[in-house]
């Protein structure tokens, strides 16, 4: 009657890692609806530079974020080779544009870490957490920062 | 603990009153028209039955109260004292608004006008007492039948009674129960009689304290239902035995066999036998004759003879009680569904229908020929997925009837303080329209209406001087016209006074004075915001909105609105709606690479641009001729940020865009590429407003094209500072 106690143990967190301009980023794979490849957006007027547009998902109007953009770590150029991540927060559903999707981990959440509060990198208030895995540096990202709220797209 | 299943009755108890007043103002008006059968009053006399019923159930004591009376008076009617004459079917008209007033406060809405109330309640008790009462009420009184979709649970033959047992195990206390709150709980139900039995009660030094010795029979006289009063036990389940037993009715006596013969004693009460306890509370079923056989292992014939025979026999009985139904209300069966649902199986077959198109574009780009088996497959696809969608949306559609009755009220209210007799007919309100759009309907119409009576309709004495008869008709129709429901206002008043109109419009300076305008041009000018030819303000309508407030609700839901006026004979105002909400008729136009949808409704008319009429003022701001006039100019694409410099080319196309103001704005497009319906699509619940943007669209492609919102959109490209240029535009 006792499934495997790594699953059941909410310490342990299965995360959906992907690359983006270079670096290693991972979402909770809970909030992942899909991943798909990239297709052309209808752009938005008025949009913040990363917001790419929007697409059609069976019929769903989803907004596409060009997440290197967002993280302001540099910009997608050859949107061919693109992957959407379809995330779901909060009840709104948004494409996230990454360069691939790398792996899926298993993190134990005592091995995250706080980022460091004295750093000044950009990309800070997007990162809630960070882990190392292999020897690499995953950085996990926060969506509720990531998501545009809806009073700063109105900017 | 009952409060969900209470709260979801509540709402059925709502939605089926709303049917009751419309079935009572239906049958009220067939007794206006003469038509005083006896299934008109007792109809009547039923929807007003069965809202005092549903009421009572859920304790809206003043709803109540006033329904009795009404329901009282109503008896008289139908009894025959009283007779079903004008004034009378007009208290009860009355007397029906103010119960749907009621209705609504119960349900949260605003609170009634007592003073209005007391007048009827006065109105309604002289209607009873006008004959003094006599033996012949009680011989004359027939009972309604009571029809088998009634809503609620309550006993449409009143106050049931119910013997309830209730024996607490010893435990109870244990448990931190108090049998107390079950007691006074029942008694809140109704009129209750309860007899404690004491006999358990052992001698003071063998008492222990922490038990119960006492059970209680409880005869309770109540309009709630048999299982309301056992959930009243359901606090101390396990806890109790807790039988409730609903005899026949109030008048019944009380059978021998319909008591449950129970003894605590032999049935073991110290034991928590649920199952027993179950079993227990089945046994007394409402059937009158006692059940002698077995639950199970009875002999099957004997079970299956008895109600052939019943059927045999009660054959022709049960026809002839069927007819009186059948002619009483042709009521097709239906199923009360939640709109997300319909809504969600809207946009997925609206899915599959552009997916559908989607494949049909692959199948031609991949060259195979009309005739091969595939593409006729598809094409029956095609006819196939369109049929679906079409019924798909038709289940969404409902008759207008309901708001055509809410605007009898309007009529009737607006017709009594303006001092004019008026009678509303109406025609074709079977109409089927998209339950969205009677909802947001209903305040245009009834300011069309108000309009009507008070600006349209002459006065008796002036009508009867101009050889009409007295009193006013005001025509509501609706029906469908090529692939749109067109819902008209007509009045058979004095017309539109143009002079006046003109007059109006000129000393307001919404015209210049020497403008040569034609008869519709003038007839357009009420249109104008703050336009009002009412010398007085009066009560009804002039209280500074007007029709311009109409057109811009109409305009919302996608709906054009006309006016047509012959002096003498009346006016007609005939609203254009698309069928549903989830549909729009759109100009597809191309704009830098981008495609955008541009409502039609918005779309006066389309130019093609003349590169030497484009004056530039400078700041970005520039203007073009258009016939005798200057109009705004403004590109599409700059504005919305796709290019940085307006398309000068000879090839772009100009769409004039009505404003407001009465001032259009001319936008100019790479090129239009085709006029289409298209399903809208939100964006807003996961990105956000798009500012000029209203929602998106799917288009045959799979592609994704934004509609454009063309009042926000010029609202937001003109600002402040390009307000001056618009006063140069004249009427185009």
């Amino acid at each position: 009657m006792t499934p495997a106690p790594r699953l059941l143990d909410d310490t342990v967190k299965e995360l959906l890692a992907f690359r983006v301009a270079g670096q290693d980023y991972a979402v909770d794979i809970m909030m992942v609806r899909e991943i798909r490849s990239s297709t052309a957006a209808t752009s938005l007027p008025r949009a913040p530079a990363f917001v790419r547009g929007v697409i059609n998902l069976r019929g769903m109007v989803l907004p596409i974020l060009d997440l290197a953009r967002r993280l302001g770590i540099g910009e997608e150029s050859d949107l061919t080779r693109n992957v959407t991540i379809v995330v779901d927060h909060d009840g709104r559903s948004f494409g996230l544009m990454v360069d691939a999707v790398s792996d899926i981990i298993s993190i134990s959440s005592d091995t995250l870490q706080r980022p460091p509060s004295l750093s000044s990198e950009l990309e800070l208030g997007f990162v809630s957490a960070l882990a190392i895995v292999d020897g690499k540096m995953i950085r996990i990202l926060d969506l509720e920062a990531v998501i545009p709220r809806h009073s700063e797209e109105a900017a | 603990m009952a409060i969900d299943p209470l709260a979801e009755i509540r709402l059925t108890f709502f939605a089926e009153c709303e049917e009751l007043i419309e079935a009572l103002t239906d049958g009220l008006s067939a007794l206006a028209a003469g038509n005083v059968g006896k299934d008109t009053v007792n109809a009547v006399f039923r929807a007003v039955h069965s809202i005092k019923g549903g009421a009572s159930a859920f304790g809206f004591e003043a709803l109540v109260q006033f329904a009795h009376l009404f329901e009282t008076a109503m008896d008289e009617l139908r009894s025959g004292r009283i007779p079903a004459d004008a004034p009378n079917v007009a208290i009860f008209f009355r007397s029906a608004d103010h119960l749907a007033d009621q209705i609504s406060h119960a349900r949260g809405g605003r609170a009634t006008d007592p003073t209005v109330e007391a007048q009827l309640l006065d109105e309604l008790e002289s209607l009873v007492q006008w004959v003094p009462e006599d033996d012949t009420v009680l011989i004359q009184f027939e009972p309604t039948a009571v029809s088998l979709n009634d809503f609620s649970p309550v006993n449409e033959a009143g106050p049931s009674r119910f013997i309830i047992r209730f024996v607490p195990f010893p435990e109870l206390f244990a448990s931190g129960n108090d049998p107390l709150f079950v007691l006074s709980e029942l008694a809140s139900f109704g009129y209750t009689t309860i007899h404690c039995a004491t006999e358990n009660l052992p001698d003071l030094e063998d008492l222990d304290p922490q038990v119960c010795y006492l059970s209680w029979t409880i005869e309770l006289q109540s309009a709630m239902g048999i299982d309301a009063i056992r959930e009243a036990g359901a606090f101390v389940e396990g806890l109790c035995r807790f039988d409730v037993t609903e005899l026949e009715s109030v008048q019944n006596t009380i059978s021998p066999q319909a008591l449950p013969a129970f003894d605590p004693e032999d049935e073991a009460p110290l034991t928590p036998d649920l199952v027993s306890a179950a079993h227990f509370a089945v046994a007394p079923s409402p059937q009158p004759e006692p059940t002698t056989a077995p639950l199970d292992g009875s002999p099957r014939p004997q079970g299956n003879a008895a109600p052939n025979w019943a059927f045999r026999n009660a054959g022709p009985k049960l026809a002839s009680e069927a007819k009186p139904r059948d002619s009483a209300a042709e009521q097709r069966p239906t199923v009360r569904v939640d709109l997300d649902r319909i809504d969600r199986l809207v946009n997925l077959v609206g899915e599959l229908v552009i997916n559908q198109s989607m494949l049909s574009q692959e199948i031609s780009a991949a060259g195979l020929a009309k005739n091969t088996s595939i593409a006729i497959g598809l094409e029956e696809f095609l006819h196939l997925s369109r049929n679906i969608q079409e019924s798909v949306m038709m289940i969404r559609a409902q008759p207008i009837k309901p708001l055509f009755s809410r605007m009898a009220r309007t009529v009737r209210e607006t017709a009594l303080e303006a001092g004019k007799q008026v009678r509303l007919h109406t025609e074709g309100e079977n109409t089927e329209i998209d339950k969205t759009l009677v909802e947001r309907l209903a305040d245009p119409l009834n300011h069309m209406i108000r309009n009507a009576i008070d600006h349209g309709l002459e006065k008796a004495d002036v009508r009867r001087a101009n050889g009409k008869s007295p009193e006013g008709v005001v025509t509501l129709s609706a029906g469908h016209r090529s692939g749109r429901v067109v819902i008209e206002v007509r009045d058979d008043g004095a017309g539109i006074d143009r002079p006046k109109v003109l007059a109006t419009a000129i000393r307001k300076g919404l015209v210049p004075a020497d403008q040569a305008m034609s008869d519709s041009d003038i007839d357009s000018l009420l249109f104008l915001a703050g336009f009002s030819t009412a010398s007085v303000v009066s009560n009804l309508s002039g209280r500074g909105v007007g029709m311009d407030v109409v057109r811009n609700a109409i305009q919302d839901i996608g709906g054009r609105i006309s006016i047509f006026s012959e002096p003498g004979k009346g006016t007609t105002f005939s609203i254009s709606l698309p069928l549903t909400l989830a549909v729009l008729d759109g100009m597809v136009v191309q704009v830098a690479d981008e495609r955008i949808v541009v409502p039609l409704s918005a779309i006066l008319e389309t130019l093609t641009l003349n590169t030497s009429d484009v004056s530039d003022l400078g700041n970005s701001q520039r203007i073009v001729k258009i016939r005798d006039g200057f109009v705004s100019l403004l590109d599409l694409g700059v504005e919305l940020g796709y290019r940085d410099l307006p398309c000068d080319s000879e090839s772009a196309v100009l769409l004039l865009i009505a404003q407001d103001n009465g001032n259009p704005v001319a936008i100019a497009v790479d090129r239009i590429e085709e006029q289409r319906q298209v399903v809208i699509k939100g964006i807003e619940k996961n990105y956000g407003r798009v500012p000029g943007i209203a929602a998106a669209t799917i288009l045959g492609d799979g592609s994704i094209a934004l509609i454009l919102d063309p009042a926000d959109f010029v609202a937001l490209a003109c600002g402040s500072p390009k307000m001056s240029t618009g006063q140069l535009a004249l009427a185009g």
